[in-house]
């Protein structure tokens, strides 16, 4: 493979020395907070007695509400609809109420379970089904996408099909779990590792918490045990707790939940119900859509409106519906607050988009694919999306035509048919699903990065950047850009922490951004030393600029070769400034939300997969048989860090489709609250044969950092080939001709009754 | 009582003499927050992720093994005279990687790095036993290891490399292995240890390791209130996870009179103390029926870890021996003090929760009466996720057939109701009836007069019953070879 270059920790990882937040040498002193949650979903807190607590071994002392300087709240959208400590009012099972500070984790985990609160209960609504029967309640404003006439259309459509999906949530599961240590420094100062995949924020929400301003505090981290999302917003609640108790203890505070406190307190993906409404020609072509994607929010907002505004977004996939209306219902329950996961409400308008296909095909009696083609958007024509965008780079034809053949579709699907024929216990389904993904955030102002680039005496290089490394390998990708600059060995770039007093105002790494923005932003801080070291060569060895050339370690002027560290320390005896920082925003990027108008993505990135799957028709289980991939990533600028995005990616979607339950009893506490009964995918969960391939045609066409394009998370989408497999496995029974409307995830239980069903349909 | 006050085992290279802890801290707990060895991560806290897995070293009949199992349900009182392997044992190789990190470096088998110690330490103990493993065998050796970045496909490409060319022909561990021995040996006491924890001494903390089998009976009798503690597989998630503190326990895990293995013409026997890896091979020989459904049980490290006897002591509804025991209508002997009686695994589960196990009883052994030759038996476990996932339902099937009738049947579940139970409607409807889909459609009918199984967290009642009803279908189906 080209640029063989391993992610910057992979030594240390293998070795067991890359040092995680929980991993480092305490301060003397050190205490622990545990977190005291809520036992019901929604009520009032009546009495709350913590003197057990208080006296139990070995504990400090208690935190509540009533110990926050500043402000009760941690909302990202500044709603104060987020309290750090519920006060009167507890909205989900599992709301923190108070912490309690002790000399062990053990000591403060064991006291918090002492805690006596009486409530009054009321009625919690759980799902989307309560929240909407209890008057649809919303946790944010909602969008409307339109263009053209829909109802109209829908009416002189030749044929028209209704019909919804249920979508299921998701639980990140990143295997480090939430952590935050505070460290108090002089006077106000303070501390904080916080694993999170957003500093900026946490600096901001302590400062709030604490009533100082953002520059007292400091937020760092060198990387981070997995994100996908998950430490977007979520690490807020555990840094404000830690720096909470470090005032007032005037001690260093750690914080790290259980893993089922974890999974309990903090938010997962979204999941939905969607009413669909679709009008569509003889061939298949769609002519009007209308559809509503109702979300179970939670409790506050978080990012809900954020993630079900990219659900529309991407609730065409690669469709281009000439007539549509889209509505989005970010739904309040008293459950925790969803928040962003891989992909931030983008698979779920997919999945929509590809079961609208299906449901057309199952209708028409065609083959899904045959459905998805002839409904593409156009390259030239037919090719403006439902926010009135045009597409300009649109690729997904080529690219599924390649995989179409590399993958033997056609034979292989004939294939299956003809087992399907013969077999009574076991069928086999196979499909073949296009992805589109948006690149950028679509509050244009996240768009943003800076780096920082110091070249010390010796030539070695320190890097520092807006970005947080979560295992996406977005260190490497930078200092591959900046050794790149001076042609230098990467062994000469050290990548220092992320930090808040490094880069101001930084966004959260997310939104598959990471490396287009603050490798962009990398890249103009060396230029701009390169241009000064360009300028002092020319005086000094009076030549041209271009007798000077950056070469393998080397600094060649005409005919001297110094080495790049004796050209830089000669360059620092003259003065020379050798720092300097970077920034970077994207261009040619808007949106109007109040319109559901503008160009909110600066690109798009495409893929395609075909799953083959076979399902045992007495219980519903099923297994993946093959997988291939194609995916775009532009002109790479790391191919083993794309492959591993595009694979660990798809097994992600893989188990938030097949097995990856969220369950919630009736009292709306989550059930699947650890590993023993949420399960995420294992080896023995993946594909049995595996091709993924890289398009190697594809150069991005936007000017993104070496025509590279974002691969984060639109990889996890192409999962939804997998789905549509085990829909078509099941629609034998009906000879294809009826949609098995499966819900995700495909359980082998959703799978068997909805086997079941189609039974009962023929 | 005359007894011994301290444990002795290897960390490493390092030896390490213990007398006053907790019986129930844990050995992650003690490397990462007692000695700063930060190598090993904790995920979970439960046995399910695998970031804690370290190699145990035993001595079996002159020989060390090590095996794979997570440190976080590991209490440290269960280690003495064994080896312990961490990834800091690999920081000390020279050069400076081991073979096995180097593939998972070359492979880009690591992105986030968080589970990574745990995937080498997992793939170490495999390559130990197994120098050329297969793709399965590097498949199940992961089945308790979570990863959420890579997708583990690097990861198994990284196996398979080294499973190519010999990478362990020149191991540190393997080399030392006749040295390590030597030291164990003296380890291993004649005596009962009992260790106190002196900084609560107020309560009753102990954690008591008998000498022997008798010695063993003789406390527990004394102690009737004691945990027994065998492989801590579900003890170890009850501290972690309920946070019980429990005391005394009573460590069985070493007692060799407890791996009794015998053969006669009739039935097998053996010691309640084996681990399912341990059995692996004569279930095999035995009961090849019975190959994939053991590796549905639990992870590598948990099959190296629980014992059978705790399977079945522990009297879950879903504890997945309990269908097998009871299909192949198997025994326990039961003892107290020095007495002993025998029970069928059958009758031993009374309601839930609740077993005929008086106080001080324990289980010693386990009869199985081999198979006869007309005798056809099928094993199932459904559950959400096929591998280390805990049963929806599970079952053992069998019927004894003579001049093509069925003379004799068992149908064995899991999941069904409160305990694991027979299907004794569904069974009589087959007896002196011919093998024909229509009898077993029947027999299947009767299952909704036998269970009524609740809806949780894993599946609807509906759910259950129809996949309880479709397995017998199932049962037939195979019998007779369809597909
Ligand atoms: C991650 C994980 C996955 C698991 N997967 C499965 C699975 O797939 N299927 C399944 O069935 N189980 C599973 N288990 C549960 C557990 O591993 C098994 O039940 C195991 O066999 C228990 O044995 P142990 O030796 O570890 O028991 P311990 O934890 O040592 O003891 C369990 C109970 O049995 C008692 N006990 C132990 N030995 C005896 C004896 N000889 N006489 C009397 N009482 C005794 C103990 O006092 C205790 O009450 C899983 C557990 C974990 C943590
Ligand atoms: S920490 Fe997860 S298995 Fe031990
Ligand atoms: S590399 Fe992140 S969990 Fe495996």
């Amino acid at each position: 493979m080209k640029n063989n270059i391993a992610h910057d920790s992979a030594i240390k990882h293998a070795m067991g020395k890359a040092i995680f937040i929980d991993d480092m040498v305490e301060e003397k002193g050190t205490l622990h907070a545990y977190l005291g949650l809520s036992k019901i979903a929604h009520g009032e807190i009546i009495n709350i007695d913590l003197s057990e607590v208080e006296k139990a071994k070995n504990i400090i002392c208690i935190l509540d509400a009533s110990d926050i300087i500043g402000v009760n709240d941690i909302s990202p959208m500044g709603l104060l609809d987020e309290p750090i400590f519920a006060q009167k009012k507890v909205e989900f099972y599992g709301q923190p109420i108070f912490a309690v500070i002790g000399k062990s984790r053990l000591a403060a985990r064991k006291a918090a379970q002492l805690a006596k609160i009486k409530y009054k209960e009321h009625k919690a609504k759980i799902n989307i089904n309560d929240a909407l029967l209890a008057g649809g309640e919303e946790v944010t404003p909602p969008l409307t996408l339109e263009r053209g006439n829909t109802e109209q259309s829908l009416q002189q459509s030749k044929y028209r099909l209704k019909g919804s999906i249920r979508i299921g949530g998701q639980e990140h599961f990143y295997l480090e779990g939430h952590i935050a240590y505070a460290i108090p420094k002089e006077e106000n100062e303070m501390i904080i590792y916080s694993s999170t995949q957003h500093p900026s924020e946490v600096q901001q929400m302590v400062a709030k918490a604490l009533n100082i301003s953002t520059n007292e505090i400091v937020v760092i981290n060198r990387r981070i045990g997995g994100g996908f999302g998950g430490k977007e917003t979520q690490s807020n609640l555990f840094a404000v707790i830690a720096a909470l108790a470090a005032k007032k203890t005037k001690r260093a505070v750690k914080i790290r939940p259980s893993r089922e406190d974890d999974i309990i307190s903090t938010g997962k993906r979204h999941d939905f119900l969607v009413n669909y409404d679709v009008g569509f020609a003889e061939n298949g072509r769609i002519n009007a859509l209308k559809a509503n994607f109702a979300a179970r929010c939670g409790f506050s907002a978080d990012l809900s409106g954020p993630v079900t505004d990219r659900t529309l977004f991407h609730a065409d996939n690669c469709y281009y519906y000439p007539n549509v209306k889209l509505t989005s219902q970010p739904l309040k329950t008293n459950t925790v607050s969803n928040t962003a996961f891989r992909g931030f409400g983008g698979p779920q308008g997919m999945l929509a988009a590809e079961r609208i296909i299906e449901e057309i095909a199952y209708k028409l009696n065609k083959d899904p694919l045959e459905i998805r083609k002839i409904n593409f958007y156009g390259e030239n024509e037919r090719n403006i999306t439902p926010y009135h965008q045009e597409i300009t780079d649109n690729i997904i034809a080529k690219l599924v035509e390649e995989l179409e053949i590399s993958s033997n579709y056609k034979q292989r699907r004939e294939e299956i048919i003809k087992f399907n024929k013969n077999n009574k216990l076991t069928r086999r389904g196979i499909a073949l699903t296009p992805v589109k993904f948006g690149i950028s955030f679509t509050a244009t102002w996240y768009n943003q990065a800076g780096a920082l680039v110091h070249i010390y005496r010796d030539g070695s290089i320190m890097l520092n950047h807006g970005g947080v490394e979560m295992g996406q390998g977005l260190h490497i990708k930078i200092a591959q850009i900046v050794a790149e600059q001076f042609s230098l060995d990467l062994d000469r770039i050290k990548i220092s922490p992320t930090a808040t007093d490094k880069i101001a105002n930084s966004s959260a790494t997310a939104a598959s951004c990471g490396a287009d923005l603050n490798g962009m932003a990398a890249k103009r801080a060396a230029k701009k030393i390169k241009k000064r070291l360009i300028e002092f060569a020319k005086k000094k060895f009076s030549c041209k600029k271009d007798d000077i050339k950056f070469i393998n370690n080397e600094v060649i002027i005409g005919k001297q070769k110094l080495s790049f560290a004796q050209f830089i320390n000669m360059a620092y005896l003259a003065r020379v400034q050798l720092f300097d920082s970077g920034f970077y925003k994207t261009p040619n990027i808007s949106w109007n939300r109040d319109k559901g108008e503008g160009n909110p993505f600066f690109y798009f990135a495409y893929g395609a997969a075909v799953s083959e799957v076979q399902i045992d028709l007495l219980t519903g289980e099923s297994k993946i048989k093959r997988v291939d991939i194609l995916h775009d990533v532009g002109n790479s600028l790391n191919e083993n860090i794309d492959l591993g995005q595009i694979e660990g990616g798809f097994l992600q979607g893989l188990g938030w489709l097949t097995f990856e339950e969220l369950y919630f009893d009736k009292k709306g506490r989550l059930i699947t609250n650890s590993p023993a009964t949420y399960k995420i995918p294992l080896a023995s969960d993946i594909p049995e044969i595996f091709n993924v391939k890289m398009v190697d045609w594809s150069k991005n066409p936007a000017k993104t950092i070496k025509r590279s394009k974002a691969v984060g998370e639109p990889p996890f989408m192409l999962a939804i080939s997998v789905l549509q497999a085990i829909s078509m496995a099941i629609a034998s029974i009906a000879d294809y001709k009826i949609c098995p409307r499966l819900n995700s995830p495909a359980t082998a239980e959703n799978i068997f009754m909805s086997i079941e069903r189609l039974k009962s349909e023929i | 009582m005359e007894y011994k006050k301290s444990i002795k085992f290897i960390l490493n290279e390092r030896e390490v003499e213990l007398s006053n802890f907790s019986p129930n801290l844990t050995l992650l707990d003690f490397m990462r927050l007692d000695r700063g060895m930060i190598g090993t991560k904790e995920g979970c806290n439960e046995g399910d992720c695998g970031a804690c897995s370290v190699l145990i070293g035993k001595i079996k009949n002159g020989k060390i093994e090590y095996m794979s199992a997570n440190s976080c349900i590991c209490f440290v009182g269960t280690l003495n005279g064994t080896h312990i392997i961490t990834i800091e044992y690999l920081q000390k190789i020279n050069p400076p990687l081991h073979p096995i990190q180097k593939a998972i470096i070359d492979y880009h088998g690591s992105q986030c790095g968080f589970c990574t110690p745990g995937i080498i330490m997992s793939l170490y103990g495999l390559f130990l036993q197994n120098p050329k493993p297969s793709e399965e065998n590097i498949k199940i050796a992961l089945q308790g290891n979570l990863c959420r970045c890579t997708g583990y496909a690097p990861i198994i490409r990284a196996a398979i490399s080294l499973s190519q060319n010999d990478a362990l022909s020149d191991d540190r561990l393997k080399n030392h292995q006749s040295e390590i021995i030597k030291k164990l040996q003296i380890i291993n006491s004649e005596k009962t240890i009992i260790i106190h924890n002196k900084e609560e001494e107020s309560e009753e903390e102990e954690f008591i390791i008998p000498a022997n089998l008798d010695d063993f009976a003789k406390i527990y009798l004394q102690k009737p209130h004691a945990t027994i503690l065998a492989g801590g597989t579900d003890i170890g998630v009850w501290v972690n996870v309920e946070l019980k503190k429990l005391t005394p326990l009573i460590y069985i895990g070493h007692l060799n009179e407890l791996k009794l293995l015998q053969k006669n013409s009739d039935n097998i026997i053996f010691g309640s103390i084996f681990s399912y890896t341990e059995l692996n091979k004569y279930i095999k020989q035995y009961f090849p029926d019975l190959t994939d459904y053991w590796l549905q049980i639990g992870s590598a490290q948990i099959r190296n870890m629980g014992t059978i006897g705790g399977n079945i002591a522990n009297g879950s509804p879903i504890a997945d021996l309990a269908p097998v025991l009871i299909g192949l209508n198997a025994s326990l002997i039961l003892r107290k003090g020095n007495k002993r009686r025998k029970i069928r695994v059958e009758d031993f589960y009374l309601s839930h929760n609740k077993q005929d196990l008086s106080a001080g009883e324990f289980i010693e052994n386990i009869i199985i009466p081999l198979l006869k030759k007309n005798e056809h038996i099928s094993f199932y476990k459904i559950s959400k996720r096929k591998y280390e996932d805990i049963s929806t339902i599970s079952a053992a099937l069998k019927i004894e057939i003579s001049k093509g009738k069925i003379i004799n049947s068992i149908f064995a579940f899991g999941g069904m109701a409160a305990i694991p139970k027979r299907a004794k409607k569904a069974e009589k409807i087959l007896l002196n009836q011919p093998i024909c889909e229509d009898i077993f459609i029947k027999s299947a009918k009767q299952l909704e007069k036998d269970f009524t199984p609740i809806s949780d967290v894993r599946a609807s009642k509906q759910y259950r019953m129809r996949i309880a009803q479709n397995l017998i279908r199932k049962f037939y189906l195979e019998l007779n070879n369809e597909k």
